[in-house]
């Protein structure tokens, strides 16, 4: 009945110890350990690469696309996320990094933070309506929309209904792309140089719309040995026009970036998948209902935290300080805002697929089985030790107890049950051995 | 094993604990979802849980919240030990509280939590002794 899903993050077998760790950590309890390998639920995986971070073993990766592919093109556009800049030191300006994607083989570079700018302004105007309903919560980041398909279905209609920034600059460059050079749209590649393995996992499924403006994702880890080897070789002192987007768009890159630009509006910020969690847990309850936006970021930091980036997350949040306010300084403009004349291009408010519930709690699809193992569970997990310790390859004590009576695991998995078991054979084996059938036994009757 | 098939969920509420407050609400949710009751319904339910869970915390001197779940619907009934409501028709007004000034810095106490209930609800009855207690029975069909 599910559509199969494409994901992108990805194990390396070889590399993968069965330790606990990714396990453990992943916010919708994805992984098992089965063969002694993580093995990702499909159905439940958001993609928000948490695994990928937290596995010492640097077995988790995520499925990226590479320069290789841009052969099959006639014209190549590179969509960087405002990410990138943070990932070099100040020596290499903006332009240069820009610039750089030219000696990689792209033709036109466009910056994803302009995209980001041109969907600020729908959204401001969607913020201003009465109709919304609030507290709206902010589409940007594909894992927390898929953190709420899984967990949170009910708060699907609170997501914002535009297209992410890196949607609104794929559309916008390939209309810029497909006059300027007379092509069609298969002939021009437009790849989106992320940190995110959502976002990877977005464009070949997109989330709300059939049928993405995104060629393919590469991810900035891969990219990064290629792009300051060009850097070296090109010269600072170049100029291009590649860099065109302000402050405010390459802000998002930060957490609080979104926000920072929009006034007389209640916001919250929030980062991280476990605290984005909690804080969507409370909108579910009814809380929060004087808020009237909510920046929801899946990695600590926003998205230089992402999971496929290179640099320090801290090292980066200063460098694209840094920048931001060299943009200011530089910003010559009369208006306050630099950018309203976005507005008259093509903004992201077009037909969008309805964002689909993935609920991933449901036991059984008859309401009376799904009864009996909500008990059953109950039954199990007081019989269980309760140390979440994870050695039976399921995240903590509740997710086996649902296992066990789903059919996916057994109550010996657990090490502590195995060994009251053998406990409870050695002692009934003991108790045999010391009972010596009447011809054997030496000792006189009583 | 259909027919006369139900799950109960029983909760200790204690007067002034906050730091637990919400998590029996959370419980309800989950096993509604793990039923697969619809999102719409199980948020009236999870408000409406959550709303009486925290009127007992913030009012009483302590209660009990019952949750029975049927197939085809959730009933709540709260009960507890406290100063009761005078007078129920000003107390089920929105924006009417009682609420003391250390809760309403806590942010709650809107005066909300009643009509928010008696809003979310199938079928809402209060009953209330001054100097007693108070009980409150709810229904939410799925």
């Amino acid at each position: 009945m599910m559509d199969e899903y494409f994901h992108s993050v990805r194990l390396i077998a070889s590399r993968c110890k069965g330790c606990v760790n990714c396990t453990k950590h992943c916010p919708t309890e994805a992984i098992r350990i089965r063969g002694g390998k993580a093995q990702i639920i499909e159905s439940r995986c958001i993609d928000c690469g948490e695994c990928i971070r937290r596995c010492s073993s640097h077995a988790k990766t995520a499925v990226t696309d590479s320069l290789a592919d841009l052969v099959r093109y006639k014209i190549n556009i590179a969509l960087p996320a405002p990410t990138l800049y943070a990932q070099f030191p100040l020596d290499f300006s903006i332009e240069n990094i820009l610039g750089a994607f030219l000696e990689l083989g792209f033709d036109e570079v466009f910056e994803v933070a302009k995209g980001a700018e041109i969907i600020s302004l729908p959204i401001k105007d969607y913020l201003n309506s009465k109709d919304t309903k609030r507290p709206a919560i902010s589409s940007a980041c594909p894992a927390v929309v898929r953190l709420i398909q899984v967990k949170f279905p009910e708060l699907i209609e609170y997501l914002v209904p535009i297209d992410a920034p890196v949607e609104a600059a794929a559309r916008v460059a390939r209309a810029e792309c497909t006059s300027k050079y007379h092509l069609n749209a298969d002939e021009v590649g437009v790849w989106f140089i992320t940190p995110c393995p959502a976002k990877m996992t977005a464009c070949k499924q997109p989330l709300g719309a059939e049928q993405s403006n995104i060629t393919g994702a590469i991810a900035i880890s891969q990219i990064y040995g290629d792009l300051f080897k060009a850097l070296s070789q090109v010269d600072k002192k170049n100029k291009n026009n590649y860099s065109s987007a302000s402050w405010v768009g390459i802000g998002w890159a930060v957490a609080g970036g979104e926000t920072s630009d929009i006034e007389q509006v209640k916001k919250l910020v929030v980062h991280e998948i476990n605290h984005v969690s909690s804080v969507l847990e409370q909108v579910a309850m009814g809380k929060l209902n004087d808020i009237d936006y909510i920046e929801t970021l899946a990695c600590a930091g926003g998205c230089i935290g992402g999971p496929l980036t290179v640099e320090n997350r801290f090292v980066a949040e200063t460098r694209m300080k840094q920048r931001m306010q060299k943009l200011k300084d530089e910003y010559q403009g009369p208006d306050e805002s630099p950018f309203k004349d976005y507005y008259q291009d093509e903004r992201g408010v077009i037909e969008r697929r309805v964002i689909e519930p993935r609920p991933l709690m449901l036991l059984d699809e008859d309401i009376f089985k799904a009864m009996d193992k909500v008990e059953l569970i109950e039954k199990t997990l007081k019989s269980l030790p309760g140390l979440d310790c994870g050695s039976c390859g399921s995240p903590n004590c509740k997710a086996l107890a649902e296992d066990i009576v789903q059919g996916r695991a057994s109550e010996t998995d657990c090490l502590f049950k195995l060994r009251e078991r053998v406990r409870d054979l050695a002692q009934e084996m003991i108790g045999l051995a010391e009972k010596l059938p009447p011809p054997l036994d030496k000792e006189p009757a009583e | 094993m259909s027919g006369g098939q139900e799950i109960i969920l029983e909760f200790e509420l204690h007067a002034a604990i906050f730091d637990v407050a919400g998590e029996a609400s959370s419980k309800i949710k989950r096993v509604l979802q793990q039923i697969g009751v619809r999102a719409d319904v199980i948020r009236r339910i999870a408000i409406s849980a959550y709303e009486g869970e925290m009127n007992t915390i913030i009012h009483s001197l302590g209660g009990t919240m019952r949750v029975v779940i049927f197939p085809e619907r959730t009933e709540i009934i709260l009960e507890d030990i406290g100063p009761g409501i005078a007078d129920i028709n000003l107390a089920m007004q929105e924006g009417y509280s009682t609420a003391p000034d250390y809760v309403r810095e806590m942010g709650f106490g809107a005066g909300m939590g009643l009509p928010n209930m008696a809003r979310c609800t199938d079928k809402f009855d209060i009953q209330s002794a001054v100097g007693v207690g108070t009980k409150i029975m709810m229904v939410v069909f799925h």
